[in-house]
């Protein structure tokens, strides 16, 4: 199950933080923590960290880093695959997405993300199918 | 949205663009902290104020200054009016925020269970859409029980959108409140006939976790439901499709899928031959069959391989598994040479002989570039030596050391240690390697690693010559690594005389005479880099000297009475006891100083679970922490209602490995002018044992002043006295024993022992105790912080009470432990203490 799932910049600021699971002490404090560990990450390191009682996988896209928290039962290749989905699915709607797409459409990112990952599991991987709510919602508000 | 609204009023409160602008603009934290302070009192007003108008750019703005991480819950009742709002628009956002500021802990979350009621019911998908995924994100129990029938309605809904949303709705339910799992049940049955991919991948979810919560359940799907056949045929198709544009993700169709599906055949085969016999074919075709030039397939060979490993599957099927983790391991990208030795390191125990072909690719990986997989491919490593291999296995692990991150030195030396004694063909080569750790990764050693060398020398009298020669040639190149230096010392002092011997089969014999012999040995007890430790190793072998060299006595004289004035109190006491020992008792001297008997490494070195590191940090526990128990132990006494002065809680810090201080006191004893007590025996002097002294004497002298106190005087005064359960609760069980001290009647002696029935075991153990102000208490160290789960091992602790007056004995108790990652507190109070203790 995943725990959490946050894209940060290269300055380790939280651009986008969605949880599964309420964190258990200070959300803001171990939030850094984690970041910090995942930042000071070299290249030739692999994706995946051990993290208190849980493992984190993360993958850097330009000046973003995606870091997503799991459980011991998940598949961290598939997670690593999960995370390029999202990527690859906001590419699609903010067609080349960067960090001020999401920093400016927090609530459009948010969405995609629920359509994708709710409840610590993944709904739904099929793009199109993904973002047809989304672009509904906005030829209605348009 | 954000621009209709501003078309329709003017002034308006600044938009969420706008103050994402102002706070990327500020330079610093404190300018940041005001600009959200400000925004945040005006959004606290329009909040008072009840507006409606940008009620929805107010909690948009709010959601952004939650996750920068400052405080957003005043704006929860809002989310619930916008949740409530008929608007698309507004309930987006009121769904949004609810999902990310409403917590499950608060009951202020109840208050939104009417409006996703009616949502759930909405004619809409997108507002039933909504309405789900904020109910999956934040359902709690109470929540889970009101609606569970919505979803349960929701689940066989012919509309696929809404249906692979329920279906993990439900996971949550079930999470949340078990039992509503039969209500679930039946609507199981025709999820996995979907063509919807969204649809089956959360129908999987749903009946994994079901299988998972359930053994009933379990067998329902196993028997019953014909589950194996089902996903088998699913996997089939996915694997044999082809190309299909809907569901491929680069070049294989939908891995998610398969990945979950992979994982139920993992849970419904798992201990069920029947079903991991219908399962056997599929896998081997999608081991066989799956591309593996990207990530993507070799996330689905992982999930197989996990599956094959747990089911009972085919010899050659396991085979085959365990293969394609070695050519993971060949693998070019360092993420698939990680999960492949976490795998291996999972199924080392059952498939041995399998992973042990692949022995030299793991040992390649221990010079990877990836910290990580050296760490991985290190524990691998050890898990496969074995007698066969061992001298091949050790040569690369002492490579490895020898280059390795300071942070794995002290695992690897200790597990070095361990395989040497359990596979070593010879003594000759377990000495050899041991001094080869010892010389390679000297600073890094634990203090069991030393006693456990010294009682090997001890034991291998034909090589102590060999030996003590080679230790002699390494501190005189190198005396700045301290456990090298120690176990060095101390075999030159035991073996001083075979130095000079030159009986040495195959060396060429050392060439030093006794006064370089003393020269090095000054060197290390005049070096600013030896610790205190080192110093009493090297005093001690100094001394012993003496009675192995012949030449050189005055010499040896010389350098007692110029400790004899050392500032450090142990190294003063010591030579002072020393340099006595040459005026008044020489007579004595060559019987006291004899060479020691062999030591049983057993007794000294197993059994304590963690030794500490050597070097500085020797002076482990704090001293600041009886200050801070004593606090605590008067925060606990508060709660007892006792009187304003408590009684002390003195914990005893004692070091781990150190055994009572016997050969202390037995000069003690000779130096106390006892001389009717014949001196009989060479008197055990090993260093390290006793060298820790000071700490617990300064400790121990706050109790009474009396130095050196004997860490445990047990007796014999414990006939009689039935142990007691102080505790259990949730698999814990805390037992205390009895003795009473034979030389204070009014001193109980208690020992606890902690075990823990659970599977899983219960770290940063943590046992506090206070007694009403007539009692003295005193806790001393427990053998460990982590109690082993299914009752393997004991954490044990000793609890003395002083009980002056004689009265019943009253305790309070607090305990704290790790368990599942989870932070447990409890406190009891233990009043049924027998009454023999005190009368």
């Amino acid at each position: 199950m995943l725990k959490f799932i946050l894209l940060v910049n290269k300055q380790g600021q939280t651009r986008l933080a969605q949880y599964y699971e309420h964190p258990e002490h200070d959300r803001v404090s171990v939030e850094r923590d984690i970041i910090r560990k995942c930042l000071a990450r070299e290249d030739n390191q692999c994706s995946f960290l051990e993290y208190k009682n849980f493992k984190l996988v993360y993958r850097r896209y330009a000046s973003l880093y995606f870091i997503v928290g799991v459980d011991h039962t998940e598949n961290e290749l598939a997670i690593l695959e999960l995370i390029h989905n999202i990527v690859e699915t906001y590419d699609k709607y903010f067609d080349k997405v960067c960090e001020l797409d999401i920093m400016f459409n927090l609530d459009k990112a948010y969405m995609i993300l629920e359509e994708m990952v709710m409840n610590g599991r993944i709904v739904e991987m099929n793009q199109n199918r993904i973002l047809l709510p989304i672009r509904v919602m906005d030829q209605a508000t348009q | 949205m954000s621009q209709l609204l501003e078309k329709l009023t003017m002034p308006a409160p600044a938009k969420l663009r706008d103050l994402i602008r102002q706070i990327r603009s500020v330079r610093t934290q404190a300018e940041e902290r005001a600009v959200i302070e400000k925004e945040c009192a005006s959004i606290r007003g329009m909040f008072r104020d009840e507006d409606n108008t940008y009620r929805c750019r107010n909690v948009a703005k709010l959601l952004y200054i939650h996750m920068l991480g400052y405080p957003a819950h005043f704006g929860q009742l809002e989310c619930l009016k916008l949740i409530a709002s008929p608007r698309f628009t507004d309930k987006r956002i009121g769904y949004l925020g609810a999902a990310l500021l409403l917590d499950e802990r608060q009951d202020v979350h109840l208050l939104v269970t009417n409006s996703l009621k009616n949502d759930l019911n909405h004619n809409t998908q997108f507002v039933v859409g909504l309405a789900l995924g904020t109910l999956g994100n934040i359902c709690s129990v109470e929540m889970s029980r009101d609606l569970a029938g919505e979803v349960e309605k929701l689940l066989k809904s012919s509309n696929a959108y809404i249906k692979k949303k329920a279906a993990l709705c439900a996971v949550r339910i079930i999470r949340k409140v078990p039992e509503l799992m039969e209500m679930f049940l039946p609507a199981t049955k025709n999820l996995l006939n979907e063509k919807n991919h969204g649809v089956l991948l959360t129908a999987v979810c749903l009946i994994t976790e079901m299988c998972d919560k359930s053994p009933d359940a379990l067998a329902h799907f196993r028997k019953q439901n014909k589950m194996v056949p089902q996903l088998v045929r699913i996997l089939k198709n996915l694997i044999m499709a082809g190309y299909s544009p809907e569901h491929d993700v680069s070049g294989v169709s939908d891995p998610f899928l398969q990945v979950r599906i992979l994982r139920l055949l993992r849970l419904l085969g798992k201990n069920d031959s029947d079903a991991s016999e219908a399962m056997n074919d599929i896998l081997a075709q999608v081991a066989t069959n799956t591309e593996t030039t990207k990530n993507v397939g070799n996330s689905i060979l992982y999930e197989t391989v996990l599956t094959i490993m747990d089911i009972k599957s085919e010899s050659g099927l396991r085979v085959l598994a365990v293969n394609i983790l070695g050519r993971f391991l060949l693998n070019n990208d360092k993420n698939i040479r990680y999960v492949a030795l976490n795998s291996l390191l999972k199924t080392v125990q059952t498939d041995l002989n399998a992973v042990q072909r692949h022995r030299s690719t793991i040992v390649d990986c221990l010079k990877d570039p990836d910290i990580s997989i050296r760490k991985r491919a290190m524990e691998l490593s050890f898990a496969l030596v074995n007698s066969n291999n061992v001298r091949g296995m050790m040569k690369e692990l002492i490579f490895f050391l020898e280059k390795a991150d300071p942070i794995f030195k002290v695992d690897c030396t200790s597990n070095i240690c361990i395989a040497a004694d359990k596979y070593a063909p010879n003594k000759r080569w377990h000495i050899d390697t041991m001094l080869k750790v010892l010389s390679t990764a000297g600073s890094y050693v634990r203090d069991d690693v030393i006693a456990h060398m010294i009682s090997l020398v001890s034991e291998a009298s034909s090589l102590q010559a060999y030996t003590v020669q080679h230790l002699f040639r390494a501190i005189q190149e190198d005396i700045t690594q301290q456990p090298l230096v120690q176990v060095a010392s101390w075999c030159v002092g035991e073996y001083g005389d075979l130095l000079m011997s030159g009986q040495v089969e195959e060396e060429e014999p050392l060439q030093v005479t006794e006064d370089e012999v003393l020269d090095t040995l000054e060197k290390i007890m005049n070096s600013s880099g030896s610790s205190a430790v080192t110093k009493s190793f090297t005093l001690t072998a100094v001394m012993k000297l003496s009675t192995r060299f012949t030449q050189t006595i005055p010499r040896i004289q010389a350098l007692m009475d110029q400790f004899g004035s050392s500032v450090d109190m142990e190294l003063q006491q010591r030579s002072v006891e020393f340099a006595k020992l040459f005026k008044s008792y020489d007579h004595m001297r060559s019987g006291l100083l004899e060479r020691m008997p062999p030591l049983d490494a057993k007794v000294g070195s197993k059994g304590e679970g963690e030794a500490n590191t050597n070097g500085e940090t020797t002076a482990v526990s704090p001293p600041a922490s009886p200050a801070v128990k004593q606090e605590e132990g008067n925060a606990l006494l508060d709660l007892l209602g006792g009187g304003p002065s408590p009684a002390p809680v003195i914990p005893q810090v004692e070091k781990p490995a150190a055994p009572p201080a016997a050969s202390n006191d037995l000069l003690g004893d000779l130096l106390g002018l006892d001389l009717s007590s014949p001196a009989a025996g060479p008197a055990p002097m090993v260093p390290g044992m006793s060298a820790p002294q000071p700490q617990v004497d300064m400790l121990g002298g706050l109790m009474d002043g009396v130095t050196p106190q004997p860490a445990v005087q047990m007796s014999a005064n414990n006939l009689g006295i039935p142990s007691l359960i102080a505790y259990e609760k949730n698999g814990l069980k805390i037992e205390f024993s009895f003795q009473k001290d034979n030389s204070n009647a009014n001193v109980v002696i208690i020992t606890l022992t902690a075990t823990n029935s659970t599977d899983t075991p219960m770290d940063e153990f943590v046992f506090q105790a206070a007694v009403p102000k007539t009692f003295q208490l005193q806790l001393q160290s427990p053998s460990g912080s982590v109690v082993p789960a299914s009752n393997m091992g004991v954490v044990t602790q000793v609890i003395k009470i002083l009980n002056p007056q004689k009265a019943p004995i009253r305790m309070r108790i607090k305990l704290t432990y790790n368990y599942k990652g989870n932070n447990v507190n409890d406190m009891g109070e233990v009043n049924s203490f027998p009454a023999a203790l005190w009368q």
